[in-house]
């Protein structure tokens, strides 16, 4: 529980000056994420603690060095949560990485993501000026939206030092139903649902079978389970809790981990060279991993026909590109858009793409 | 090359009726809602596909023109207003949609689309799509991400930015971008966020893929009553903390009750200081526990008064006097001075009693109207501006309240944009540091600045002072919408 913004400052301000590229480390939780991170370490974990929390305003704003468990503790205490149910992927993750990364958990079909709840933002750019941007209300829409900017941007455009969030209340109720499905009834069956007014905030397939998770009053979610039908799936908490972190008998592979963001309707055909067990369906049919050692253009290639694209999530070679290829133009803009945050291209440059 | 040869380069790209060069033809165009603010543009070009519009924006870049893109002219700070040598570039042609999706849920339309015309074309489906601003039967989807909207539902379903899956745009030199598409995210920046709310400074928009909704079974408003403000100011802190979250949550004061009371004669009690509206949808079972709920939370935070819609007729009913609140407060007084400042709720109270203390000071009535959910405050400052000097004092008292909302922690705009309107109030908001980021930002997308120039961002060296919505002897621009 410290506040160091001065000392980031401070050695944002002698990495600009000194031109030195640094490697922004929040609880180091998720290095394994994006290209090989390059540069001298800037720790920020030690920025930390809740700066401003008002359960009736559904606000928080915490330091970017706060642990994720931190703020679940505080949020419980008020029966209030982080909307997007973010993966902690580690027990020292903190709420800066989480926000660099844009990591959302199962909920964020239904209830948006990382980036859809943060409302503002103090953050250093990568010529160590302070700069704030957003607030602690929900509606604003004075200057350019710096801060949802920020979220999935890999620290390469500043470091972030404090995060405002718009945060929720805990659902009343919450049941897992299961259904026998293959990946294509599953992906039928989960669509249908979403296209209905019931309270389902999590639904997944693996190939076997399709879950369903429902939230809301007791009436509510009864009346939900009756309407969906299957048979209740006793260790729901749980199962969600593994399938957000990765801890689910599927994701231990020696092989890379590929993410797919697609369209939730979009069909399942089998890529070629992978089988049904190499693959599971989260997000409601719109996020979709697959382990394999097929090569990044293979894969990318099969998630554009279908309407996205694709990402190495763990694994394959990190000194290459791990995120799909953007148009030219668009790559430009990136360029000019990174420089105009950090001239010297000193903040986590590389991380995303060879060139940025 | 002088403007005269720039007109005729254009009319080459258009056929004739496409492109407006008389100033009968250009009047229409001369203002958005913020009526005003008003410039004649040197032409406005109204294309009709992607490569005419494209064609347009490389010949003024090549000539070092303005462009202005413009959808609806519904928007209420000025963002849309021409200034001279200007190109507008309407938007109005883009007006189709070009695909739903009801397997994804989404709705991919051109940027002149109207906002209400994507529920319309889905409702028999059972989907809608959500953000719903007040001018929604005439305001367009483009405008919308330019402005990145809100609504009255903004609490539960999130503005524009939180609605939108993919977009299509032009840079200045003429590029196509595609962001996002018919799934959640896309590689790289996230430029459909920085997209939203940038007020045709970054781009022009040409392609919207917005998500779709299922409709809730049902919604109900609980109605309650308040002898106080204070007491209704906190009634709204406590559902909140109750760990409801309401699809609406409005609150009107003792001023905008009395207008709209007789304005609407729906049935509000006109000796009330303040009445809370909060409404609950979803599915059945849902609904009816938490408007229990509501109700029981209201009176105990000292409703003299609670009701519950019966049926859907009720419900629009306790509505429809909210709804009519601009138009009723506008009979009060000759003209009126709508602000758009967003505070934290638990302020609201020491708000309203420094807004009442400058009313007196100032001597001119304010009536309040509050999206009291998301802490969005449209003071209503009263005054008549054929009175010598009094539009002035309206200004300065506005501006006063805008501090204000800054102060206590809050933002000068929640829902109305910058524009040219509160250019003066963004020095207010934003140190000289943030101001330089956000002109930075602008360079990196159009580096010769040509894109609505000297909207939203104000140059470090002028602050200037500009004008409000305006609205004169009651008459709004754009009159026929409701303003809420």
């Amino acid at each position: 529980m410290a506040d160091i913004s001065k000392q980031l400052h401070l050695q944002v301000q002698e990495a600009y000056a000194s031109k030195t590229a640094l490697n922004i480390i929040g609880g180091d939780s998720k290095t394994w994420y994006g290209r090989v991170p390059q540069g001298e370490p800037l720790h920020v974990s030690g920025h930390s603690g809740v700066v401003n929390y008002m359960p009736s305003e559904l606000v928080i704003t915490v330091r970017a060095g706060t642990k994720l468990s931190e703020i679940a503790d505080v949020l419980d205490k008020h029966g209030q949560r982080l909307p997007f149910d973010p993966p902690y992927f580690g027990e020292k993750a903190t709420v800066g990485g989480t926000v660099a990364c844009n990591f959302s958990g199962p909920r964020r079909p239904y209830a948006g993501s990382c980036r859809d709840y943060v409302l503002g933002c103090t953050m250093l750019n990568g010529k160590g000026e302070m700069l704030k941007f957003g607030g602690e209300v929900m509606k604003n829409v004075a200057g350019f939206d710096v801060s949802r900017l920020m979220a999935g941007s890999l620290g390469t455009l500043g470091v972030l030092l404090d995060v405002s969030f718009k945060i929720l209340p805990h659902r009343l109720a919450e049941q897992t139903v299961v259904i026998d499905a293959g990946f294509k009834q599953a992906i039928k069956l989960m669509n249908h649902w979403a296209g209905t007014p019931l309270p389902v905030t999590a639904m997944c397939a693996d190939g076997d079978m399709v879950y369903f998770r429902i939230c809301g009053t007791p009436s509510s979610v009864a009346r939900s389970m009756q309407e969906i039908g299957g048979s209740l799936f006793d260790d729901g908490k749980n199962f969600w809790k593994d399938l957000r972190e990765h801890q689910l008998d599927f994701f231990e592979t020696d092989k890379v981990l590929y993410r797919l963001s697609v369209p939730p309707a979009a069909s399942f055909e089998l890529l070629d060279g992978t089988q049904a067990n190499d693959w599971f369906v989260g997000w409601g049919g719109a996020q979709r991993w697959l382990k394999s050692n097929l090569p990044f253009e293979c894969v990318q290639t099969y998630a554009k026909a279908l309407g996205g694209h694709a990402r190495i999530m763990r694994g394959g070679d990190r000194k290459e590109e791990v995120f799909a290829p953007l148009q030219p133009a668009l790559m430009k803009l990136h360029q000019k858009l990174k420089s105009s945050f950090d001239p010297k291209g000193i903040l986590n440059t590389g991380r995303m793409y060879k060139d940025l | 090359m002088t403007e005269q040869s720039l007109l005729s380069l254009l009319a080459k790209l258009l056929p004739t009726s496409s492109l407006l060069t008389s100033e009968e033809a250009l009047k229409p165009y001369e203002c958005d809602g913020l009526s005003v603010y008003r410039g004649l543009p040197l032409a406005v070009a109204l294309p009709e596909t992607i490569e005419q519009a494209q064609a347009i924006i490389q010949l003024c870049q090549q000539h070092h023109t303005p462009i202005i893109a413009r959808g609806a002219g519904t928007g209420l700070a000025g963002g849309a207003m021409p200034t001279k040598g200007a190109i507008v570039l309407s938007l109005a042609k883009f007006n189709k949609i070009l695909d739903i999706d009801f397997d994804n849920r989404t709705a991919t339309v051109q940027p002149g689309v109207r906002n209400l015309a994507i529920s319309e074309a889905v409702a028999a489906q059972g989907l809608y799509y959500a953000p719903d601003p007040s001018s929604q039967i005439a305001c367009t989807i483009g405008g919308n991400v330019a402005e990145n909207s809100g609504g009255v539902h903004c609490l539960k379903y999130g503005l524009t930015v939180h609605n939108v899956l993919g977009l299509k745009f032009l840079t200045i030199d003429g590029e196509l971008i595609e962001l996002g598409g018919k799934n959640l995210d896309d590689a790289g920046y996230d430029l459909l966020a920085l997209m939203h709310g940038s007020e045709g400074l970054l781009g022009v928009i040409v392609e919207v893929t917005v998500k779709l909704l299922p409709k809730p079974e049902v919604a109900k408003v609980c109605m309650a009553v308040f002898d106080d403000i204070e007491k209704a100011g906190q009634a709204v802190c406590d559902i909140i903390s109750e760990g409801i979250v309401p699809a609406g949550l409005e609150m009107m004061d003792h001023l905008a009750i009395q207008a709209a009371e007789a304005y609407a004669k729906v049935g509000y009690p006109i000796d009330a200081q303040a009445i809370v509206l909060c409404e609950i949808d979803g599915t059945e079972h849902g609904v009816m526990d938490f408007i229990e709920k509501v109700e029981i939370v209201l009176k105990k935070a000292g409703a003299v008064d609670t009701q519950v819609s019966k049926d859907e007729v009720q419900r629009l009913q306790f509505w429809a006097g909210r709804k009519a609140a601009f138009p009723a407060v506008g009979r009060l007084a000759p003209d009126y001075y709508c602000m758009d400042g967003t505070i934290p709720k638990s302020r609201l109270a020491e708000v309203l009693k420094q807004i009442a203390v400058w009313s007196d000071e100032f001597g001119l009535p304010v009536a309040n109207v509050f999206h009291a959910g998301d802490g969005n405050m449209h003071p209503l400052i009263l005054y008549d501006a054929n009175k010598t000097g009094e539009l002035e004092k309206t200004e300065a008292f506005g501006k006063k309240i805008l501090q204000l909302c800054v102060q206590v922690g809050g933002t000068i705009t929640g829902e109305h944009g910058v524009g040219v309107e509160k250019l003066d109030s963004m020095c207010v908001q934003f140190g000289t540091l943030e101001l330089s980021q956000f002109h930075a930002v602008k360079n990196a997308f159009d580096a010769g600045g040509l894109l609505n120039p000297g909207k939203a961002v104000p140059t470090l060296h002028r602050c200037a002072e500009l004008g409000r919505m305006h609205v004169h002897n009651g008459e709004l621009p754009h009159p026929e919408l409701d303003r809420f």
